[in-house]
């Protein structure tokens, strides 16, 4: 099994990072480029196989450490 | 008074806030990381630098380390404990503090002098300090402070921010924020005011010869403070 997590910042925190990769892509010409957020991607190899316990533990590990929830939102996906 | 300075792998301003605390005529400890005591502190300094590489988050696994089990304790007794730059950084990840320090809005590190203000003089960081503004160094990446609008409501309601970033005149202008900050926020202490955390370094201003003496205000505060308590508790 795979655990998927896509952390991305909050929408109400400021991200210079996003806006910096937005104007360089207007600047490299790329036509059509709306609001962008720049995030972090986690992949972690679970070797359990009760697919519940898995998401409900690395539930609580995203909200506890991997994300921090005054500035990030998280998205959590088990293959 | 005894100072513990924790040491995390990858601080490296620990040794900056040892020669501070003795500077001012006082004595500090180191305490690794891994230590679950912290001795015969009577206040604790959470030093600056990369914690853990700064990996995942800034502080996100420095809260972990055992130490800050004993720090946690000590707080709750009503320790002092004051985070500097990576400290105040560890401080909000460990909640000891609101809020969380973001990327500085420039996406630029900021190696300079600015300008601080103290908001109140109502803590016992910020009680030595007069009415003037304050020259200190920060060096920092990710110093911008955010937290939302409720929380923000409540820091100016119990008056927990302690120092601000201002233009030599002690104006709060935009300019004179070097990274984004909310309501240009530089630091803050929690509702108890016992735990203070600030991103500017004021161990590396404690001398006139790095260029300012306006740190030791700070430390001189908590002195201040500690001794008053010692003094009503013989009484």
């Amino acid at each position: 099994m795979k655990a998927k997590i896509i952390i991305t910042p909050k929408k109400a925190v400021v991200d210079p990072q996003g806006k910096t990769v937005q104007s360089a892509l207007a600047h490299m010409g790329y036509a059509g480029i709306g609001a962008v957020h720049v995030g972090k991607y986690l992949e972690i190899e679970l070797t359990g196989a009760d697919k519940e316990l898995a998401r409900q533990q690395l539930d609580e590990a995203c909200h506890k450490f991997l994300s921090n929830p005054i500035i990030e939102d998280y998205k959590l996906e088990i293959d | 008074m005894n100072f513990a300075i924790l040491q995390f792998p990858a601080s490296n301003c620990d040794q900056d806030a040892v020669h501070a605390a003795r500077l001012l005529g006082h004595s500090a400890d180191y305490v690794w990381h891994k230590e679950t005591s912290l001795g015969q502190a009577d206040a604790v300094i959470v030093p600056g630098g990369f914690s853990y590489g700064d990996y995942l988050r800034t502080g996100a696994i420095a809260r972990f380390s055992p130490v800050m089990q004993a720090v946690q304790e000590f707080a709750a007794n009503g320790g002092l404990v004051i985070g500097i730059c990576n400290g105040f950084q560890i401080l909000c990840e460990a909640g000891l503090l609101p809020g969380a320090l973001v990327r500085n809005r420039d996406l630029q590190f900021h190696c300079e002098h600015i300008f601080l203000k103290a908001a109140t003089s109502d803590s016992p960081f910020t009680c030595q300090i007069p009415g003037k503004v304050l020259r200190i160094p920060i060096a920092h990446g990710e110093g911008c402070y955010f937290a939302d609008e409720s929380t923000l409501e409540k820091l100016k309601a119990n008056n927990q921010i302690l120092w601000q970033y201002c233009n030599a005149q002690g104006e709060l202008t935009d300019e004179a924020n070097p990274n984004g900050s909310l309501l240009n926020i530089a630091g803050i202490c929690n509702e108890r005011r016992n735990v203070a955390g600030l991103m500017p370094h004021p161990e590396r201003a404690c001398e006139p010869v790095l260029g300012s003496a306006d740190g030791r205000l700070i430390f001189e505060s908590m002195i201040h403070t500690l001794q008053s308590r010692s003094a009503a508790k013989a009484a």
